[in-house]
């Protein structure tokens, strides 16, 4: 329901150019990085200050009506989607870095800070923020919250979760709830980590305090060609058994090196099945021992080629055609579809064996990158939205990648959240009990149900109506819990 | 790779259903080593629920029981060159896995390692209903649903009942050298301030009895070269001291007198008589007659908080609180869980 006194209350409370309620104005906010989906907003909210969150969201509790809290709107599983009825409380104007400590080696930053900013603040103190995903120059770091998002150098330096260590939320109640701060704990529950990852269904982060790192002495690239993708795999298992914790450790497989090429001419080798790329960093005494390390076991698994990058232009030259796949898979098909399971490991050759039975089932090609080290694949499924039915066959293709991943011990989504999109999914990762639990704990910070409702946790009527589709027990005893 | 133990899975689950369907309240615990709970209410405890249930050293992960001790867990891990990253207390070798969890305790590593938190992957638990669940899993990455396992660290078993628990594991370093100097307090504090600014392989610092000693880890030659750029006329010692630190077991820590810890901003000079300072200043044990208020205020002026040790769950500010207390009834609504450890609002 569109009350329009909710439009007077909020240009009361905020600047004239902080309510956007213009449709062609709306078009931008009309969806996140998963495009697919497009809705426009009732209105768009615009605060500059924590006064004027508290505001809109203490309109929104009056008024009823639900808000959907959006960062940079990068996301990429439809987080941010607006409402046709809702407020699209959108943060990008909050985007102070509000101090840096050099001497606890934190930075206090506002929700709408893009991530790389961080570490350009932190540069002049030899620090740096760790987390860097893809779309790092453009995402926010109240989005990172909100999607716990990772990048390449997770496996050795972690996700958002293990880098943020403080942050202020406001809850649709009206409360503000510091969390956290400069230590490394604080009393109490971790409500932080409930905070982390919970797709702006729980409150809207105004402050977020992260931990910076020295950067390291020596960064070394090593690149691995292998004529076989499951020797690939094997040697990611054998580098982490050799007792090397990688900063990156990413695999590509034969289609996407060849796009990659086609498009930025990176020269990987193209007849390779398989591609590994390995950076080391550390102290020049401890990377030097860590390359040697890493080189015998790369020669061990059957490498036929390993190349060593030691200055910044050979390591950027090494990493150009990794950073390059998405969209040199957007050149070789008109459309794909980028998934996001991860698995465990040792999983790795037989899960890309089953993703290439069901991409000749469907008959629509994938290309595979992914973080090897932390399992986390990125299968991009190809296809041409203009042909009819195609895109409901690349979404039926998607799902059952994702059951695969379950399946086989893993996640539906390692670091880009379920969002709309993989609700469907999350009912076969979960119980009935399991999901209750998750709408417990949301009621427990939003008992009126308003913040992003729809997202993330899937009804019990939603996987009901979807029919038995769960597949944990492929690998996990006690598929079917017991109920009391 | 999986080990022998006693899996007491559905005699734990029922006693849990049974006090949530009769409504009488249980405290739940590991085998004692930390807190000293009264007789009543009845007593439910995870020891005996013990093995690894799986370990896979390529994965560096491991799961296992929720009583199983900390000792054995270590000694199977060590067997593939591995080791818990936060290193846990092991409080004589008593310390159980679920115990570790629930009380969030990390050892002299943790600004380097991570802590507790940070390692660990997924759990099954008991909630307050009775209803066995299961969140976050054996992988490294994953943002499915909310993160239900991380807020069983430091809860204490007011949540849940932990039966399984998953957690990442890191490799035991080639070499670990710890170094040492006599030292004023500033002096420590400055040094210590330095190291944070330097990527070098360090570990765990400590400053206790005017000898500040910093502990470095890697490779042979990495840590033979960081000891040399450091160049601070520092001695060599072995691992004794921070082992000792790790397991409480310091006689530091076997003086009489009330014990707290301080979680204060890392490079902070926290200083006064009767300390341990460890974490790059970011922790800090400090033994006073001291009224409680004094020493949360003073803990509060420098920038962080105090809580008695051994730790109870502690108070916080109070909206938080109101928030603490909502979570713990979306996880067990007739509060029959631990009902004492609940956290306050100061």
């Amino acid at each position: 329901m569109r009350n329009p006194r909710v439009i007077k209350l909020l240009r009361d409370r905020l600047p004239a150019d902080s309510v956007v309620t213009d449709t062609r104005a709306l078009t931008p906010f009309e969806t996140d990085g998963l495009t697919a989906i497009r809705q426009k907003p009732w209105v768009v909210a615009l605060p500059e200050t924590v006064e004027q969150v508290r505001a809109v969201l203490q309109i929104c509790r009056d008024n009823a009506v639900p808000v959907v809290t959006r960062g940079a709107g990068t996301g990429l599983s439809g987080g941010a989607r607006p409402l046709s009825d809702g407020v699209l409380l959108t943060l990008t104007k909050m985007n102070r870095i509000l101090e840096l400590d050099g001497e606890a080696c934190v930075a206090r930053v506002e929700p709408g800070v893009p991530n790389a900013r961080i570490t350009e603040a932190a540069a002049p103190l030899g620090l740096y923020y760790a987390p860097d995903p893809s779309s790092q120059i453009a995402c926010s770091i109240g989005g990172n919250v909100a999607e716990n998002s990772g990048g390449v150098h997770c496996l050795k330096y972690g996700l958002t979760l293990n880098n943020v260590l403080g942050m202020t939320v406001q809850t649709l109640e009206g409360d503000e709830l510091v969390l956290g701060g400069k230590t490394l704990d604080a009393p109490g529950y971790d409500l932080m980590a409930a905070m982390v990852g919970s797709e702006g269904m729980l409150g809207v982060v105004t402050e977020v305090v992260v931990k910076l790192l020295p950067e390291p002495f020596a960064k070394r690239v090593l690149l691995a060609a292998f004529d076989d993708i499951r020797r690939a795999g094997d040697a990611v298992a054998a580098i982490i058994r050799g007792g090397v914790i990688p900063a990156g450790l990413e695999m590509m497989d034969a289609l996407a090196i060849n796009a990659a090429e086609d498009y930025v001419n990176a020269g990987y080798p193209r007849d390779a099945a398989a591609i590994l790329l390995c950076e080391l960093d550390g102290t020049e005494a401890g990377v030097r021992t860590d390359v040697d390390i890493v080189r015998n076991i790369l020669d061990e698994a059957g490498a036929v080629e390993v190349r060593i990058a030691s200055d910044a232009a050979e390591r950027e030259a090494l990493w150009r055609g990794r950073k390059a796949a998405f969209p040199a898979a957007g050149r070789i098909a008109p459309d794909y579809y980028c998934m996001d399971g991860t698995i465990p490991r040792r999983e790795l050759g037989r899960v890309l064996a089953e993703i290439g039975a069901l991409s000749e089932r469907f008959g629509l090609s994938v290309a595979n990158v992914f973080h090897a080290g932390d399992g986390n694949l990125h299968p991009l499924i190809l296809y041409d939205s203009n042909r009819p039915g195609e895109i409901h066959k690349a979404e039926e293709f998607g799902s059952e990648i994702l059951k695969l991943c379950v399946a086989r011990g893993g996640t539906v989504t390692g670091e880009h959240g379920v969002g709309v999109e993989k609700l469907d999914a999350m009912c076969a990762q979960f119980t009935d009990a399991e999901l209750e639990q998750f709408h417990r704990l949301k009621e427990a910070f939003d008992p009126a149900g308003l913040m992003n409702p729809g997202k993330a946790i899937p009804t019990l009527a939603r996987c009901s109506e979807l029919g038995g589709m769960h597949v944990r027990g492929g690998a996990l005893p006690h598929a079917e819990l017991d109920r009391f | 790779m999986s080990t022998q133990g006693d899996d007491h899975t559905e005699p734990l689950t029922e006693a849990v259903a049974a006090a949530s369907n009769s409504g009488h309240c249980i405290t739940i615990a590991g085998s004692g080593s930390k807190l000293d709970f009264p007789a009543k209410p009845e007593r439910v405890c995870t020891a005996g629920h013990e093995g690894v249930v799986d370990y896979r050293p390529d994965e560096l992960v491991v799961t296992a029981r929720s009583g199983s001790r900390l000792r054995d867990i270590e000694s199977v891990l060590e067997g593939s060159g591995q080791a818990l990253p936060f290193e846990p207390p092991l409080f004589d070798g008593r310390g159980t896995l679920g115990g570790a969890v629930a009380a969030g305790l990390s050892g002299p590593g943790r600004p380097w390692f991570g802590s507790v938190r940070d390692a660990l992957l997924g759990v099954t638990i008991v909630n307050g209903l009775g209803q066995r669940l299961t969140f976050g899993g054996q992988v490294l990455k994953n943002v499915a649903g909310y993160d239900v396992s991380r807020l069983m660290v430091g809860a204490y078993g007011t949540l849940g009942l932990l039966l399984d628990v998953s957690l990442r594991v890191r490799p035991i370093p080639q070499t670990t050298v710890t170094l040492a100097r006599e030292c004023v307090p500033e002096v420590a504090a400055a040094l210590t301030r330095g190291l944070l600014h330097q990527p070098l392989p360090v570990t765990a610092t400590a400053y206790c009895g005017g000898v500040l000693r910093i502990r470095l880890s890697g490779s042979n030659e990495g840590v033979t070269h960081a000891g040399q750029s450091l160049d601070l006329d520092l001695e060599v010692e072995d691992d004794a001291f921070f082992q000792s630190v790790r397991d409480h077991a310091h006689p530091f820590f076997l003086d009489p007198g009330r014990l707290w810890m301080l979680s204060l901003p890392p490079g902070t000079a926290f200083d006064e008589s009767d300390t341990l300072a460890e974490w790059a200043g970011a922790r800090v044990w400090w033994r006073t007659d001291a009224k409680a208020d004094a020493v949360r205020e003073q803990a509060r002026s420098a920038g962080g908080y105090a809580m008695p040790f051994p730790a109870l769950p502690g108070e916080a500010p109070a909206p938080v609180a109101k928030y603490m207390r909502r979570v713990k009834t979306a996880f067990d609504p007739a509060n029959i869980l631990n009902p004492e450890l609940l956290p306050r609002a100061d």
